[in-house]
């Protein structure tokens, strides 16, 4: 593929106005991630598209931004001031100094997280791959558990519920790099209008979690889809929602589900 | 921090990401609306709809699928095309005979006070007439390849390069 001849012929400046087919934009998103030039192209035309939409706005749009706050309400978590002793004056000090050290600790590992991220996304994407494989062949299969063993990743299958009994999921949850792998080619596909949801499940009390819908399911060649993890998850389950997902999961809907075993 | 990044942190509701996604996107997508609406009030109210759609449906978008500004610009654009065909509109819509974007541009007061604004005026002023209106149903209007080719009567096969033309015509006078 001619780097050069793919950004003249066009189709970024499409894809920045939206004007592409579902799977026009999928090989658009594939050239982007193999190739930085292009990604570099495609920032630029969004960058002018930006400078030209916004000369038309009929006032600096900041302004605004106060009423989405207070209308989704993401001021209103109460302060909550804590009780203070008097008496406690050197434990204030040491309680200042710990807190720079905290503070610089932070800002330390701040900047190292954000080394780190670049380099997990690539680690994330190998590992997709990988998992691809290893249902093609028994060797990659062994492979991938090599890899699960040296990386310390725990896999947990998700058995079909009452409503799909066939169906079936796997989720591989690396800690180190904080991914979950979710493999889904157990599932049927969905019927139109709706779409799965994947919960992370805490358990006592029983606390699902959102982590997103699987929108391009149908389109996804290996089923296979990334998340971040969330702190202290102990399952996860699948249910079928309405397109653009739900708040709360539709438990009669429940596709698949399973735990981390204690 | 990258875009990517953002979104992400913003997808996971952290509101000084949709802060910043705001900042960068906010008066873009009001000027796409406005240019849609042509009412500067109800442009500003359809804007904080949009962001606050795109708050809640967060999770809905996906890399795969667009750009996050290609995504957020398709959820203003429908919020402003919804509008159009109420009632509300089709009332207040006489006397209005601006055709695109371009009128906005040359009557736009608060252009001057704005840091991005200077200039363009005159940047698209001198974009050739045929690119106005590429540009116009591309970006300002969500038109698809095909619909362009119909109301412009051009080739289907043409639209891809003209408006790469175009676009690169733009850049260079904008630097970027």
């Amino acid at each position: 593929m001619d780097v050069q001849e793919y950004i003249e012929s066009g189709i970024l400046e499409l894809y920045i106005a939206g004007s592409l087919s579902e799977k026009e934009n999928e090989e658009v998103y594939e050239m982007i991630k193999k190739y930085p030039a292009i990604l570099k192209e495609v920032i630029s035309i969004e960058n002018s598209i930006v400078t030209l939409t916004s000369a038309l706005a009929s006032k600096d749009s900041k302004v605004l931004f106060q009423y989405i706050k207070a209308k989704l309400n993401l001021d209103s978590e109460t302060k909550v001031i804590p009780l203070r002793s008097e008496k406690t004056s050197w434990i204030t000090y040491s309680g200042w100094a710990a807190s720079v050290l905290v503070g610089g600790a932070l800002i330390w590992s701040l900047s190292q997280n954000n080394e780190l991220q670049d380099q997990i996304a690539g680690e994330r994407e190998q590992m997709e791959l990988q998992i691809e494989k290893s249902s093609n062949s028994l060797a990659e299969a062994e492979k991938l558990i090599t890899i699960f063993r040296d990386k310390d990743i725990i896999s947990v299958p998700l058995a079909g519920q009452v409503v799909a009994p066939e169906a079936y999921a796997k989720v591989y949850l690396d800690k180190k790099t904080n991914s979950i792998y979710l493999d889904v080619k157990g599932l049927p596909d969905p019927p139109k209008g709706k779409v799965y949801q994947v919960w992370s499940l805490k358990l006592n009390p029983l606390t699902p979690t959102s982590m997103g819908t699987l929108d391009t399911f149908v389109t996804d060649t290996n089923k296979i889809f990334t998340f971040d993890a969330n702190d202290g998850e102990q399952g996860w389950g699948i249910t079928l929602e309405p397109a653009g997902g739900s708040k709360t999961p539709s438990l009669d809907q429940l596709y698949t589900l399973g735990t981390i075993p204690a | 921090m990258t875009t990517e990044l953002l979104v992400s942190q913003f997808q996971k509701k952290d509101s000084k990401a949709f802060e910043k996604l705001y900042s960068m996107y906010g008066n873009s997508m009001l000027g796409v609306i406005n240019n849609i609406v042509r009412n500067d009030d109800v442009a500003e109210e359809i804007v904080q709809d949009v962001f606050i759609k795109a708050w809640n449906n967060a999770e809905s978008y996906s890399s795969k699928k667009g750009r996050f500004f290609t995504w957020i610009l398709n959820i203003a654009r429908n919020a402003a095309i919804d509008y159009t065909r109420s009632k509300t509109f089709k009332n207040s819509k006489q006397n209005q005979n601006a055709d695109y974007f371009v009128d906005i541009l040359e009557n736009n007061e608060s252009l001057d006070s704005q840091t991005n604004g200077i200039g363009i005026r005159e940047f698209v002023n001198k974009l050739a007439e045929k690119c106005k209106t590429v540009i116009d149903l591309l970006y300002f209007k969500g038109y698809t390849q095909k619909e362009v080719s119909e109301t412009l009567e051009i080739p289907l096969g043409t639209i891809k390069t003209r408006n790469r033309n175009c676009i690169n015509e733009l850049r260079n006078q904008l630097g970027v």
